[in-house]
């Protein structure tokens, strides 16, 4: 029997089969940053270990750092130390940083591939649910807690209970003006946040094969959001494109050696998945959220539905919700007036979602009552926006460009929106003051996000 | 070496909501900590407690009628970010042992990485403990990982939960995945050098 994408790699990174047990997985590439590691090197020094494979892991600070001002001292003194930390840590472990400052600072999840550093059949793990992205070049890539930080660390190993497969098939052609962004949030929404947990998903169908890099990065992102351990593509030409050439990536005979090994790892036509779901690109209309997880979503033009008689016990938490955001069921939600929006996040803060939203508000202004956070998600989005005019184009329309970091994503640092307020966002987590203590978060692409900016209520960008 | 896991019999504090994310468990803004102590005092705390830092009466953890080691949640506990921080405000809130019919995978990694047990039930017997603690808040619960039962004593039922037998021993003999990791070395070696 044929064998998937994931089985592939998975199966060729297996150090040993713990009987009954999970899987001793060999990773390739380890990335950290300040928020889920300082235990975890802490850990090395209180059992007298050293990085056992430094040149594997790269480091980042990201979830801290403020968005203005990163040339002087970070104002609170808890979230310098944390970022301290970190230097100190990969300085006494010898591994690699890209610290504040640096020109290859930025989301760790957007570096990493900008870098070359992600690379089709690696296995990529990070102390951050997120790292599904990297899954978009055909590598099993996906989160894990702080004690496997330190396993990584001291091993280079983890153990893995193996998932089960799903490929989730995004058939036939997209609608003009709806976005990766909107792919991910309607499987979402179909899958419910907790309809693929204990699966790794391959997504595939003509859909998903016609996506760029970036907005393959996008869906990818997003499979931890309804429970996946993580979600892939495989690799092609587009995937090839990308990499080739860029800073770490291999280089001359080298990679043609990769190029070829890459070719073999698509599923095989007779691979079985545990599940298989067919969704019709043409069904997806630009989405938003309206409840308190990424699963409670629906077409921007759809009114929020009832909850589910049936289900007693998910009536409590539906209504819950709902009563946080200040919706009802049967609302709609185009026209609602909007307070803050927040484009940026390892989910949205690449060039392309730059380019999408400067070209929608081109020749526009923004409403004056919104406040814009426009995040770049690395020094390497900030310089391309700057190379390709971007910047000009914001700037007449009354938006100015942050310093990259995770900012609003979960507002460790200082871009916290306020109690009540709502926000539309191209991050990729609306649960209960996710944004700031009290913050109303309506996730969504970059287009619904710039439309929102420019008319001050959520809008159809299609109108 | 941590705490040896065996039999826990204990009173439940009920949290009957559904998708329980880790943000809930511990907002973001708690994280910036470099130890893993101390978490607990933050356990849940937007629900714990107001905007100017007062406990809200009716929250669970503020009643004084529910007490003890084990946390009995609704269905996908622990969705959302990686943050194990979430398992270190469980464990050193003091929980030993938390019931669901569902937990998302990274959190149930979390979990039992820091010696929490967590305890996968069926709805029906989730629904029916639900129902015993809200009759009587006294319900005491037993969680035996050597024959992995769990039995509610207010109406006698049992039920059999499933951990694999790796970290089943790893509870029992109190020992963490990095000492097995460790005595693997040679293995790690071997397989860089044929790859």
């Amino acid at each position: 029997m044929g064998k998937t994408l994931f089985d592939k790699i998975w199966d060729a990174h297996v150090v040993n089969n713990i009987p009954g047990g999970p899987s001793q997985l060999y990773i390739d590439r380890h990335y950290c940053h300040e928020v889920t590691s300082p235990q975890a090197f802490d850990g090395l020094r209180q059992r007298g270990l050293k990085v056992f494979r430094p040149e594997k892991t790269f480091c980042s600070p990201d979830h801290n750092i403020p968005t203005l001002n990163q040339d002087k001292p970070i104002a609170d003194p808890v979230s310098r130390n944390q970022v301290e930390t970190l230097t100190r840590n990969a300085t006494d472990f010898g591994v690699t940083l890209f610290g504040l400052g640096h020109p290859k600072n930025g989301i760790i999840h957007v570096i990493g591939p900008e870098n070359g550093l992600t690379l089709p059949g690696y296995t990529i793990v990070c102390g951050d649910s997120h790292t599904s992205t990297h899954g978009a070049f055909g590598a099993v890539a996906f989160g894990i807690g702080t004690s496997e930080v330190e396993m990584v660390l001291a091993s280079q190993c983890i153990l893995q209970p193996k998932p089960k497969t799903m490929r989730i098939n995004v058939n036939g052609k997209l609608r003009p003006g709806v976005t990766a962004k909107d792919i991910a949030l309607y499987i979402i929404a179909k899958m419910t946040t907790g309809g693929a947990t204990g699966y790794f998903v391959e997504y595939a169908g003509e859909a998903i094969r016609n996506l760029s890099m970036e907005e393959r990065m996008t869906v990818c992102n997003l499979s931890i959001e309804m429970g996946a351990r993580g979600g892939m593509i495989a690799p092609d030409e587009t995937t090839f494109a990308y990499v080739e050439g860029r800073e770490y990536a291999p280089k001359g005979e080298e990679w043609e050696k990769a190029v070829a090994y890459w070719r073999t790892l698509p599923s095989d036509p007779d691979a079985k998945f545990d599940r298989e779901i067919d969704f019709d690109a043409a069904d997806i209309e630009p989405r938003i959220t309206f409840g308190t997880n990424p699963g409670m979503g629906i077409g921007i033009n759809e009114p929020i539905p009832s909850p589910d008689p049936e289900d007693e016990a998910g009536k409590i938490s539906y209504e819950k919700s709902l009563e946080y955001m200040g919706f009802k069921a049967g609302q709609m939600l185009e026209g609602i007036p909007v307070d803050y929006v927040f484009l940026g996040s390892c989910t949205n803060g690449r060039i392309e979602d730059f380019r999408a939203f400067a070209d929608f508000v081109k020749g526009k202004k923004k409403a004056p009552g919104v406040t814009a956070w426009l995040v770049p998600g690395s020094w390497g989005v900030d310089k391309q926006i700057r190379e390709e005019g971007l910047d000009k184009i914001l700037e007449e329309a009354g938006f100015e460009i942050r310093q990259p970091g995770c900012s609003a994503c979960l507002a460790m640092n200082e871009d916290k929106v306020p109690a009540g307020k709502l926000a539309v966002s191209t991050s990729n987590r609306n649960f209960e003051g996710r944004q700031g203590p009290g913050s109303r978060t309506i996730l969504a692409g970059p287009l619904v996000a710039a439309a929102a900016a420019v008319t001050g209520v959520l809008t159809d960008p299609r109108k | 070496m941590k705490e040896k896991f065996t039999t826990i019999c204990s009173t439940c504090v009920p949290l009957p909501m559904e998708n329980v994310d880790t943000d809930q468990i511990i907002p973001a803004r708690f994280l910036k900590a470099t130890s893993r102590e101390g978490f607990g005092d933050n356990l849940f705390r937007d629900w714990r407690y107001d905007k100017d830092g007062n406990p809200v009466k009716d929250f669970v953890l503020n009643d004084p009628t529910y007490s003890g080691c084990i946390l009995v949640a609704g269905k996908n506990f622990g969705s959302g970010s990686s943050r194990e921080h979430a398992a270190w405000a469980i464990a050193d809130y003091g929980f030993r042992v938390v019931v669901s019919s569902f937990f998302a995978d990274i959190h149930k990694n979390n979990e039992l990485n820091n010696f929490v047990l967590p305890v996968v039930v069926s709805e029906p017997f989730l629904a029916e403990l639900f129902d015993s603690i809200a009759a009587d808040p006294k319900t005491k619960v037993t969680v035996d990982l050597p024959s992995q039962t769990i039995t509610n004593l207010a109406n006698g039922k049992s039920e059999k939960f499933d951990i694999n037998p790796y970290k089943k021993q790893c509870l029992s003999e109190g020992l963490d995945d990095i000492e097995y990791l460790l005595s693997k070395k040679a293995d790690i070696e071997a397989w860089e050098a044929r790859r």
